[in-house]
């Protein structure tokens, strides 16, 4: 994507470099510790990882602050983790107890936290479209350079209110960037057998910039989430990127269970796509150039598991909810 | 006091609200022109940024309104007929209705889904349903079903303050009828019923549209034989004001639920099962629903009519109340 306003190409300084790669690490390592404990028995529902898309998030999210606005998807945790929230919070949300971020009533398909303009990973395919372009018109009223994001999947590309917000985005210039993350399958069907096109050329029509990108490059997303933010916050209205990625894990985790021994995907891809981990590419990159070293890197490690150690006890050791918030969350100030 | 219609009674309470609270914002299909009238004048007078067209896209603009909302707006969504809220119904069953619940309490919605229902207008059955059964199954989402003017525009402003979404379903074929609104500002809080006529002999619970055709009903029955009929109006579907039609059955010891919705799952069987549940005892007769049939609604006004509750379909679900003795 060519960044037609800034006469200087976007830098991004050591201290963001680091802080994205650490950012990457942590979402991976919560992540790996949650597929543990799911094959152990110890989650309650089902848990759909993020491994292998951090960059996007990340990349993202990096030119975001509380006020800004995200929406996300039934695979949650990582933008979740990269808006900032809380990971003891989130975990003990997964867990189902008192202490996580909605008080265990949503659990990891429905992380949120409102107070860092996370407005939640959500359970249906497509309903962040909706959710951020009302969150968009709000920051366009407030007039004060806010911006509302929302990540979805392929599979969202299929619903019809992507059309309707692009539509309207355009026509009131939202401060509304769509991240399409597709990761090549929609659920267990390839994304290519149920999309016609290319997702990033549904913008063409509506006058809205549209862009594939390599989604597993995180440099290559924060330098287009930086244009389209820009963009965004200048009032100059929605973009719509297309990030190619992969899912490593399953749509779900322990999913071949479910599927009994059918296959929707060789190996031999899977094993392709983890050479093109986000987080081996950006810490070799940045190894590379001199911004960190291998000691850099294994204290960065040691700091994030220690966070993930210190978020699956606290979830572990917190108290289970009260019954009595199932009837005092439906309604703000009445009794269903 | 002054003599106003309905929908001029809903236009004065959105005009007040509006210049009360510069959070409050609405957008909807037709809200500038506004085939309905109850949102004329307000493009003009609070501006573009407030006041929106949107396209006809109903699921993005129901979801919308949950975002706004969710950023710190009062959003006031217009759906235009009971019947869009089928298109738009995933963003108010998964998102609107849920979200608050489901983030454990850290969102606020305030939203007032406007639409008008029912009957009664040969428009056949595309645009003659009554939604709220739906609507009131789904747990986080108020009902507000107003019958006379003044109602109307007290329910609304409450509605519009309220921090939850709530749906202000208006009987489409009565924007014309008039009755008195009271002078100033007033709000009717959701949840209260309102006894309209005052009776002895039985209870009939009116919801929206049919409280004329009730009332109507008692009259002819008072004539006809000095039967006393007591109607009260709910108002509120979501919450219901159980005490105050427990009350009145108490009294009467029979009770007919007049509903224009489809009898199957109606707000009268509901209201039909709380009175058999927890006023059982002071029952001197079953339970009467006066309500359309389970087909959809026909377009030729002679079929229409054919189904549709009236003040004679009510009266005569009265006599029979009134007459039952146990065997």
């Amino acid at each position: 994507m060519k960044n037609a306003h800034t006469d200087t190409p976007p830098r991004i300084d050591r201290a963001q470099s680091i802080g994205m790669l650490e950012r990457m690490l942590l979402i991976r390592r919560v992540e790996e510790r949650l597929g543990e404990e799911f094959k152990a028995g110890n989650l309650p529902g089902g848990v759909h990882l993020y491994i292998g898309e951090e960059g996007i998030a990340v990349g993202v999210c990096a030119h975001l602050t509380d006020r800004d606005w995200i929406a996300s998807t039934h695979r949650g945790h990582g933008h979740f983790l990269a808006k900032g929230g809380d990971p003891n919070a989130m975990v003990a949300e997964i867990y189902g107890r008192k202490t996580g971020i909605c008080r265990g009533m949503g659990g990891s398909m429905h992380v949120a936290d409102v107070s860092k303009g996370i407005l939640g990973a959500n359970g249906i395919v497509g309903a962040g479209i909706s959710l951020t372009a009302g969150a968009a018109l709000a920051a366009q009223l407030d007039g004060k350079g806010a911006v509302a994001v929302c990540f979805f999947g392929d599979g969202a590309a299929g619903q019809g209110v992507l059309m309707e917000a692009l539509n309207v985005g355009a026509l009131w210039k939202l401060p509304l960037v769509l991240v399409c993350e597709n990761n090549g399958y929609s659920e267990y069907t390839r994304a290519d057998a149920v999309t016609a096109g290319t997702i990033a050329d549904r913008a063409k029509p509506y006058g809205v910039p549209g862009a594939v990108i390599n989604g597993n490059d995180v440099i290559e997303v924060w330098t287009a989430a930086d244009v389209a933010i820009k963009r965004a916050r200048r009032g100059d209205g929605p973009t719509l990127i297309e990030a190619r990625t992969y899912r490593t894990r399953g749509h779900i985790e322990a999913e071949t269970a479910f599927l009994q021994g059918g296959s929707y995907r060789s190996q031999e891809e899977i094993e392709q796509w983890k050479g093109r981990d986000p987080i081996v590419l950006y810490s070799g990159r940045l190894q590379a150039d001199g911004v960190i070293d291998a000691q850099v890197l294994e204290q960065m490690d040691a700091r994030v598991c220690a966070t993930v150690q210190a978020a699956f006890e606290f979830a572990e050791k917190s108290e289970l909810p009260d019954v009595s918030q199932v009837f005092e969350s439906m309604f703000a100030g009445q009794r269903p | 006091m002054a003599k106003k219609r309905i929908i001029q009674a809903i236009n004065d309470g959105l005009m007040e609200e509006m210049a009360r609270d510069p959070k409050v914002i609405l957008f909807g299909e037709d809200v500038e022109i506004s085939l309905f009238g109850d949102t004329r004048g307000l493009h003009s007078k609070f501006g573009p940024a407030r006041v929106r067209n949107t396209p006809i896209s109903e699921n993005l603009l129901t979801g919308m309104a949950v975002g706004a909302a969710a950023a710190g707006y009062r959003v006031i969504a217009h759906l235009m007929f009971g019947n869009f809220v089928y298109t738009g119904f995933d963003s108010i069953a998964n998102q609107a209705a849920k979200l608050r619940f489901m983030t454990g309490g850290q969102i606020r919605l305030p939203i007032t889904y406007m639409a008008v229902y029912g009957g009664g207008k040969s428009i056949a059955a595309q645009h003659s349903d009554t939604p709220y059964p739906l609507l009131m199954n789904l747990g986080g989402i108020n009902v507000v079903v107003p019958s006379s003017p003044a109602d109307a525009k007290g329910l609304l402003k409450a509605a519009i303050r309220n921090d939850n979404p709530t749906f202000f379903l208006q009987a489409g074929g009565r924007g014309g009828e008039l009755g008195e609104v009271p002078d100033g500002e007033y709000v009717t809080p959701l949840g209260q019923a309102d006894v309209k006529r005052i009776g002895t002999d039985v209870t009939i619970v009116a919801i929206g549209a049919m409280v004329r055709p009730a009332l109507r009903a008692a009259e002819i029955l008072e004539k006809e034989s000095g039967l006393s009929a007591e109607v009260v109006d709910p108002r509120t579907l979501v919450p219901l004001d159980e005490a105050t039609i427990l009350a009145s059955v108490a009294k009467t010891g029979r009770l007919v639920v007049a509903d224009e919705a489809r009898d199957r799952c109606s707000a009268a069987s509901h209201i039909a099962a709380i009175v058999c549940d927890k006023g059982f005892a002071s029952l001197a007769a079953p339970v009467k629903r006066v309500t359309v049939p389970d087909v959809a609604m026909p377009y030729a006004p002679s079929l229409e009519q054919s189904i549709f509750p009236d003040a004679q379909r009510i009266a005569a679900a009265v006599r029979e109340v009134a007459q039952y003795r146990r065997s």
